[in-house]
């Protein structure tokens, strides 16, 4: 399914996805400060570029994981967004019945297979996926996203190796943010680009401008097109920043300012948004349209969500095994 | 029906199961070599290194792994060579295949079968010894089967690996070259249903995995004294088969638990604490542990043997059962 370059109805489809995202999260930021969504919420506001520049290049019955920080990875994959907010607020027509919340959404059928409350834990998962797309041999690959925390962790070198030893179909996506928690990257290691532990175990990697949606988009597309073809994985890190604190209600005080600024200029959907009309591909008017009716989806999520049912209190033994 | 070993036994039922299903794959390390006690001698001869996988000794990516595999469609086992490296690979045993299915509400299943081999046996010390089933137990998810003989083994693994959940199957290498007799065909034995192997009206003695020879052993002997011991053995852990317990105990009023983990946390205390529910007036003693001491397995014979409950103390804790009320 090789996608035509710069296909002006495809980069707008993306524009529109990356501010259903923004929106989506936004409308997430103002219901867990009315209390209407409780408990842990990691926003990847800012890095949107990154979870629709990759999932844009895959196919439904290719498999994606993410992390802590993956509503955006879900959407970007297909996630139907009342499902999704129900979910997040805990309710019986969630994705996941309202047992799996902010952290654990899986949405199986678009392919978004789930997410992982434990840093870098669903890389193993991805091999795992990626074992079996190549057993199968229909061309899937398996992505995971994670963060530059991850790179920390032993199963991100355990996993590395062994996709690279069994030239496993899977796509690893580092969105390096810059912060592992509260933490900068350069004081937990002291490497700077994480990509350089891919090539260290003879995986293909580059580092991308993660919020330039056609850098990723590219870089992507050929991962995807080298993974199908039985290359074995590729690495791709894309370094990005998110708007927000760690978690929603975190003050972000290690942050300076400034540099909150300098990132809120890279913004992804603004920077795109001025490329589609630099190249006269988009006007002013669709743009508002494209924000509106976001919004507009969003709030109907919203609405779902709030009127939906909690789940019934039987439910809560419930579906411990199969 | 043939005799065979507890390790040929197990061998047989990854066989038959690889040949029913081609979803069933194997991970591990030197699985497709034969592993270090031969179980899966010959088997990537048969089925070829792409099913016979043999990983490289990272235990948490690898378990990880056959969990996205699971997630994918396959049906995979894994073999942790001792248990004491399934610490290594908790973290995703815990978190994602035990809750998976639930987190998922229900869109994800797990058919992993984690092989394992736990126990005393050769002096191989504090980290090749130990019994960890209570840990495994105490994971909302998580299946935990320890078969003591061949038939078991063979049938729970069968059972295991056909489920659609994750199930810890714990080996014991002290028992894998023990002969028992194995039906012929294609002979499952459900999860969650104990056996009771030896009729008595004295005493229930519960008896795990490699304390299930010794405790049938001393049931032998306790008859003699006119003890009639009634032997039970649960072979699953999670879930257990409460039930046939606590009717054995409400015919015979006393009870003790045998098994080789430590006494402190062992999977006896939760087999007590149910049955004084279900059956505290018809106790006519209070119930005995025999068990590991509360410490490391030491790798030396001779501490070893002090280390390792067995048929005497078996002898020793129920004949005081007994004198008691």
């Amino acid at each position: 399914m090789a996608v035509k370059k710069n296909n002006s109805q495809e980069l707008v489809a993306l524009l529109r996805r990356m501010w259903l995202i923004r929106a989506f999260e936004e409308k997430v930021s103002v219901l867990y400060a009315a209390r209407e969504i409780q408990g842990l919420v990691h926003l990847g506001i800012g890095q949107e570029a990154v979870a629709v520049g990759a999932c844009g290049q895959l196919r439904v019955d290719d498999y994606v994981y993410g992390g802590h920080r993956s509503h955006g990875h879900a959407i970007a994959k297909g996630a139907d967004i009342n499902r999704l907010m129900a979910e997040i607020a805990g309710r019986a027509t969630g994705y996941c019945r309202g047992k799996g919340g902010s952290m654990h959404i899986a949405a199986k059928e678009c392919g978004f297979v789930t997410a992982t409350g434990v840093v870098g834990g669903t890389m193993p998962l991805a091999l795992g996926a990626a074992f079996a797309a190549k057993e199968r041999k229909k061309g899937q690959v398996a992505v995971v996203f994670f963060g530059d925390g991850a790179g920390q962790a032993g199963p991100f070198h355990e996993s590395l190796n062994i996709a690279s030893l069994w030239k496993l179909p899977v796509i690893f996506v580092c969105e390096n943010n810059g912060y592992a928690e509260f933490t900068p990257l350069s004081a937990h290691t002291k490497i700077e680009r994480l990509a350089q532990h891919a090539k260290t175990y003879g995986i293909p990697a580059s580092t991308v401008d993660g919020n330039d949606l056609l850098a990723v988009r590219g870089a992507m597309s050929e991962a995807v097109t080298k993974c199908r073809a039985g290359q074995g994985p590729a690495f791709l890190e894309c370094l990005t920043h998110r708007l927000r604190g760690h978690y929603e209600g975190d003050p972000a005080k290690y942050r300076e300012l400034s540099q909150l600024a300098e990132w809120k200029k890279k913004d992804p959907i603004a920077r795109f948004t001025r490329l589609l009309k630099s190249r006269k591909l988009i006007s002013d008017q669709a743009v508002e349209s494209i924000e509106r009716e976001a919004r507009g989806a969003v709030e109907q999520a919203a609405e779902f969500s709030l009127a939906s049912p909690w789940p019934d209190a039987a439910e809560v033994a419930g579906q411990v095994t199969a | 029906m043939a005799e065979q070993t507890y390790l040929e036994a197990i061998r047989a039922a990854l066989r038959e199961e690889m040949r029913r299903d081609p979803s069933v794959y194997l991970f591990g390390e030197d699985v497709a070599l034969g592993g270090p006690f031969g179980v899966t001698q010959g088997l990537a001869e048969e089925f070829g290194t792409n099913r016979m996988v043999n990983t490289p000794i990272s235990e948490a990516t690898v378990m990880g792994l056959a969990i996205g595999a699971a997630t994918a469609g396959l049906r995979p086992v894994v073999e942790i060579m001792f248990i004491d490296f399934i610490t290594l690979a908790m973290d995703q045993l815990v978190n994602h295949a035990a809750k998976l299915h639930y987190m998922s509400g229900g869109q994800l299943k797990i058919p992993l079968t984690v092989r394992v081999q736990c126990g005393i046996s050769g002096a191989m010390g504090a980290h090749h010894s130990q019994s960890l089933e209570a840990w495994l137990a105490h994971v909302p998810g998580l299946k935990v089967v320890m078969p003591a003989n061949a038939a078991d083994a063979k049938g729970l693994l069968k059972s295991a690996i056909r489920d659609d959940n994750p199930v810890v199957f714990i080996e014991h290498r002290a028992l894998y070259w023990t002969k028992g007799p194995v039906a012929d065909g294609d002979r499952t034995v459900p999860i969650g249903q104990a056996a009771l192997l030896r009729q008595g009206d004295g005493i229930t003695i519960v008896a795990l995995s490699s304390m299930v020879g010794p405790a049938l052993a001393a049931a032998d002997a306790l008859a003699g004294d006119g003890i009639a011991a009634e032997v039970i053995d649960p072979r699953t852990v999670s879930p257990l088969d409460v039930e046939m317990i606590v009717r054995s105990v409400k015919k015979t009023g006393r009870m003790i638990v045998v098994h080789e983990a430590v006494e402190q946390g062992g999977i006896g205390a939760e087999i007590i604490a149910r049955v004084q529910q279900e059956a505290f007036y018809y106790l006519d003693s209070p119930i005995a542990r025999v068990a590991a001491p509360f410490a490391p397995v030491p790798a030396g014979p001779t501490l070893e043997k002090h280390f390792l409950p067995g048929k005497e103390r078996i002898i020793q804790a129920a004949r005081q059962a007994v004198s008691k009320g």
